[in-house]
């Protein structure tokens, strides 16, 4: 049995942000396991620019991103384990990991779980049709085409237009290959609207919405899928069946934090984000350890992840170190109106810091709206907002001071005008 | 002229709105100064940053993120990948390292995202 103070799951932006912001609150023995070759998670397959804008002021690619994070870690002395996977944990923190040279235990004082999040396959969106080869999740063709160097395919059709899907579009067409739509299953775009403008707009690439496929034909390879327009209930709109020569489907349908290990060691889940249930230290419902990044809900901003994970480690180092107090009460965060999740779920007033930031997420796209926090009816403030859309996550820093007499839930609400869209 | 442009300097993505003449232009909807770059340039000289693969012997993988050092003219986008796939880098490369100085004839440059 090996011991460490803080054991992190996972190397990707999360993972590196929390160990190297724990050693530096003075922690010794920090050990970050990554089941890959290398550091750096999604972000070495995410050739494209735009991340860092907040954190650094300057738009880097992803692999610029890790690198810089990568090189911090280093300089920290942080302990790694690569090519190891972590197969169990355990409440009381013992984790069991495997790798070429065996089974390790590692007893460790404190966890940060940051192991991501990973995309919904076609058994997911249940499409009918044959089950040929060239039917491919977005992100495994991203780290086809930019890891391996393989092509994907020549003509190619994508459903949902989430981040990657639109992203993927314009690297294929860049390399070559022909897409022939990107397709979004309702009326909003899940990505950022700078993909929009940035991969579809300025590469001629269509996006259709209220579209989906309802067969993929092909023996070997694919050959065609057919295509139908849908209704405002997502229902296939008859006589609209178009049928499209492709020989690759990619699907950008969502994203799904991965957290097995969290519900082995019987971390509550929230139903919404599908990530553990965090408090203001991001300390999930087992004392002592910690979550975050997309583990605990997708984010669609790198830097929001660092920022977060920065926290998480944080947090993690004064557990160990024994200075989180945790007198007060968790204040449940009930959010309603409009807003899909708050991130955390909890606050205890005791361990909230004097400034703090809130990550909420819209159900629909409202241009104005204000957010309204509320303790038993009363009013304590509201902030206005422009332009929400799904896609993009809101952060709302909010001072400790304002909780100040708060009792029993948080209300967090949308209050619209002038109504949707 | 009134033309509407989605400004994608950073994520927020303002929406924005341009009035006035080429030369005069009025643009409204952005929360930073940037906005009013962007629109001038994107209307004007429309430049993208063009990220990549090159192959590489030696390395981790077969083939290193590479990217333009700085937006390149929009009418060059193809020929830079075109100019990109002829590479055979050796590795170590890092993060950064000029592996095309000056590609198309212009004065943008090649370099790695990363060390490998």
């Amino acid at each position: 049995m090996k011991n460490y103070d803080i054991v992190v799951i996972g190397g990707g932006p999360a993972g590196l942000a929390a160990a190297i912001e724990a050693k530096k609150q003075g922690i010794k023995k920090v050990l970050v396991i990554e089941r890959d070759i290398e550091l750096g998670g999604i972000l070495q397959q995410c050739i494209h620019n735009g991340f860092g804008v907040h954190i650094f002021k300057e738009e880097l690619t992803g692999p610029e991103y890790a690198q810089r994070y990568i090189n911090m870690a280093r300089e920290e002395n942080i302990e790694l384990l690569m090519d190891t996977i972590v197969t169990s944990i355990t409440k009381d923190k013992r984790v069991r990991a495997t790798n070429c040279g065996g089974i390790l235990d590692i007893q460790a004082k404190a966890i940060v779980l940051t192991m991501g999040c990973r995309e919904r396959t076609r058994g997911a969106c249940a499409i009918p049709g044959d089950r040929p080869s060239g039917v491919l999740t977005a992100g495994a063709a991203q780290r086809f085409i930019n890891i391996e160097g393989y092509n994907v395919g020549k003509k190619v059709i994508i459903l949902g237009a989430g981040d990657i899907g639109m992203i993927m579009a314009r690297r294929i067409v860049l390399e070559g290959g022909e897409v022939i739509a990107v397709l979004a299953r309702g009326n909003i775009v899940k990505g950022l609207t700078r993909n929009i403008v940035q991969c579809l707009d300025h590469y001629n690439i269509p996006l259709l919405m209220n579209h989906n496929i309802i067969e993929i034909k092909g023996k070997e390879r694919m050959t065609s899928v057919v295509v139908a327009q849908t209704d405002e209930r997502k229902d296939v709109i008859p006589g609209t069946e178009k049928e499209y020569e492709c020989d690759t489907l990619l699907l950008s349908v969502g994203l799904i934090p991965e957290n097995e290990l969290s519900r082995q060691a019987g971390i509550i889940i929230d139903r919404k984000t599908s990530g553990p249930v965090v408090n203001e230290s991001m300390e999930t419902s087992v004392e002592g350890i910690f979550a975050s990044g997309n583990v605990v809900h997708v984010h669609d901003v790198v830097d929001f992840v660092t920022e977060e994970s920065c926290r998480a480690g944080r947090n993690a180092a004064r557990y160990v170190k024994g200075e989180i107090s945790a007198e007060s009460e968790a204040m449940n965060v009930v959010v309603s109106g409009g807003l899909s999740y708050c991130v955390p779920h909890k606050i205890r007033l005791s361990a909230m810091p004097d400034k703090m930031d809130l990550f909420l997420r819209v159900e629909d796209i409202y241009p104005e709206a204000k957010i309204v926090i509320k303790n038993q009816g009363k009013e304590l403030a509201r902030f206005k907002k422009t332009h929400l859309t799904p896609g993009e996550m809101i952060k709302q820093t909010v001072v400790k001071a304002l909780f100040k007499d708060c009792k029993g839930d948080l209300e967090i609400t949308l209050e619209v005008e002038g109504g949707k869209k | 002229m009134e033309k509407d442009l989605v400004c994608i300097v950073c994520p927020i993505g303002c929406r924005l709105k341009i009035t006035g003449s080429i030369e005069k232009m009025v643009v409204s909807g952005g929360k930073c100064t940037k906005a009013i770059g962007y629109a001038h340039d994107e209307l004007t000289n429309p430049t993208r940053m063009i990220c990549t693969t090159a192959r590489i012997k030696g390395g981790i993988h077969k083939v290193i993120p590479v990217k333009t050092d700085k937006p390149i003219r929009d009418e060059f986008k193809f020929d830079v990948v075109e100019e990109v796939n002829k590479l055979n880098l050796v590795s170590p490369v890092k993060m950064g390292d000029i592996v095309i100085a000056n590609v198309c004839g212009t004065d943008v440059n090649i370099v790695a995202e990363r060390d490998m």
